[in-house]
């Protein structure tokens, strides 16, 4: 089973109700424990991509496998189990009234309950270094704070995959190095959607740039950024001053 | 620190009425409300009685009169259609300090002002020594039905963000030199209301995707489960089943 990659995307296709064409074909594998960035201009269809990939949108053409499950509407609950979507917004994400119920929610729609609900809560919650603050209201935590219980959300599930939108949006750079400290030390496949370049090279060695619907580049993050032409041709932008070459 | 959704009706303590689990109090203050409608307004000792026995309550959970009297003001409305009653209800006339008012009409008042407040202050109590989640979970286990209990427990959460939401489009109008004067500038506020709306909309369909995402089928598990032992029960009931006898002496009286 090691074998088995976490994520397979075969020449998944995609176009909208009102005609509109997001995705053209796109192929991804991700192995077991790897972190990928997944990289490309506004309206790519990265957001796109990855509602696929826990079966909210449903592929025009083309497979979604994870962990050698295809996602389709036979195994969806397994699917949603499997594939943990951190949402930009944590506001989206916490939805119910406590930091202990909105991380019990995954878990106990599953049918977990008692004792185990409580230990897996727990866990999820150290996890991303917000044990104590099972009782608060998710209103009254800091913008990080909330981003961190809200990865702890798909943790409680035991994801094969963490898929992150934006993980460092809105964040302080403090808050932003305790959530790379988070990710850094989870053992679970990880693709983050991420326009914050410096952020991908620091946590996934490998990236994805998606543009115009297809996979246009994957490679080491280093090469990829370093290469000037293919980051021109897809809009994508370095922050001034920053030398992909030079951060060791 | 620490808390739950601290609302401003709410009052922390750990008195014995705080740890009774929700449901029996709703019960209990059901209850209570019931019992008192059912007496008739002659037996005015019998109010006096039930106002006894809810005094005895604020004084067991530790509710100051002085916070009960306050949230006691929500009553006002009411009061004042009562107020009205003396002077337009027709039928036999008295006087009152050199004012002719009807009989039938202060009794009226007198009816709707002790069962009123009788009740307002009943919720009050229920309302102090009670978490407002804890209310929507007792509802829940009266058997609410789940999707008003979910409606409720997202208006608690999403309370804030649509308030705070809501503030920050009035910065913005203003830091723009609006200020809403009149009627002229109600347009203006009309938008920002149909913005808000389209906003919250939004945010209903992006958290519903997270729901979903997370195995939401349609039913919200129940968790903090709080089942009531007898003691509790009879703890909870014995605020109506105290009433009760006041109530029956009153309709033989």
């Amino acid at each position: 089973m090691t074998s088995t990659p976490s994520l397979d995307v075969r020449g998944l296709a995609y176009a909208y109700p009102d005609g509109h064409q997001a995705l053209f074909g796109v192929d991804l594998t991700i192995g077991r424990g790897e972190r990928v960035a997944l990289l490309g201009p506004n309206g790519a269809g990265k957001t796109t991509l990855v509602l696929h990939l826990n079966g909210i949108l449903a592929a025009g053409a083309g497979s979604v496998t994870v962990a050698g499950l295809p996602v389709g509407k036979k195994h969806m609950a397994e699917i949603r189990r499997k594939v943990g979507i951190v949402f930009q917004d944590p506001d989206d994400q916490l939805f119910m009234p406590t930091v202990r119920e909105d991380v019990a929610f995954g878990p106990a729609s599953a049918g977990l309950r008692g004792a185990a609900l409580d230990a897996v809560v727990e866990r999820a919650l150290e996890k991303v270094g917000m044990a104590g603050y099972a009782d608060r209201p998710p209103h009254h935590l800091s913008f990080g704070q909330r981003r961190r219980v809200a990865v702890a959300t798909v943790l409680a599930t035991e994801p094969e995959i963490l898929v992150l939108d934006e993980p460092s949006s809105n964040l302080d750079p403090a808050s932003r190095r305790e959530l790379a400290d988070v990710l850094r030390s989870l053992d679970v496949t990880v693709l983050m959607v991420t326009h914050d370049l410096p952020y991908a090279l620091e946590l996934c060695p490998r990236s994805l740039v998606l543009s115009e619907g297809v996979i246009a580049a994957d490679g080491p993050t280093r090469e990829i950024l370093s290469d000037e032409e293919l980051m021109t041709r897809h809009r994508l932008e370095l922050p001034f001053g920053f030398v992909p070459g030079s951060v060791a | 620190m620490g808390a739950g959704h601290a609302h401003k009706l709410y009052r922390r303590g750990d008195s014995p009425v705080h740890g009774l689990p929700p449901h029996t109090k709703l019960v209990a203050v059901l209850g209570f409300v019931l019992v008192v409608v059912t007496t008739p307004r002659e037996a005015v000792w019998a109010f006096a009685g039930y106002a006894a026995l809810l005094a005895a309550v604020a004084a067991l959970a530790r509710v100051p009169v002085g916070f009960l009297l306050r949230r006691l003001a929500i009553e006002v409305p009411f009061v004042a259609f009562a107020l009205l009653m003396p002077f337009v209800v027709p039928g036999e006339q008295t006087t009152v300090l050199g004012v002719a008012v009807s009989v039938p009409g202060l009794w009226g008042a007198w009816n709707i002002l002790a069962k009123g407040t009788l009740g307002v202050a009943a919720s009050v109590l229920l309302a102090a020594t009670t978490e407002l989640r804890g209310l929507i979970l007792g509802l829940q286990r009266l058997g609410l039905p789940s999707l008003l209990v979910q409606i409720a427990s997202f208006m608690i959460r999403y309370g804030d963000v649509v308030t705070d939401e809501m503030r920050r489009m009035s910065i913005a109008r203003r830091s723009r030199g609006f200020e809403a004067r009149g009627v002229r500038h109600w347009g203006v506020l009309a938008k920002s209301a149909g913005a808000l709306f389209i906003r919250s909309y939004e945010r209903g369909e992006r958290v519903h995707l997270a729901m979903v995402s997370r195995g939401y089928t349609g039913t919200m598990p129940l968790l903090d489960e709080r089942p009531a032992d007898r003691a509790q029960w009879a703890a909870a009931l014995a605020l109506p089943l105290a009433a009760l006898p006041i109530c029956l002496l009153a309709l033989l009286g």
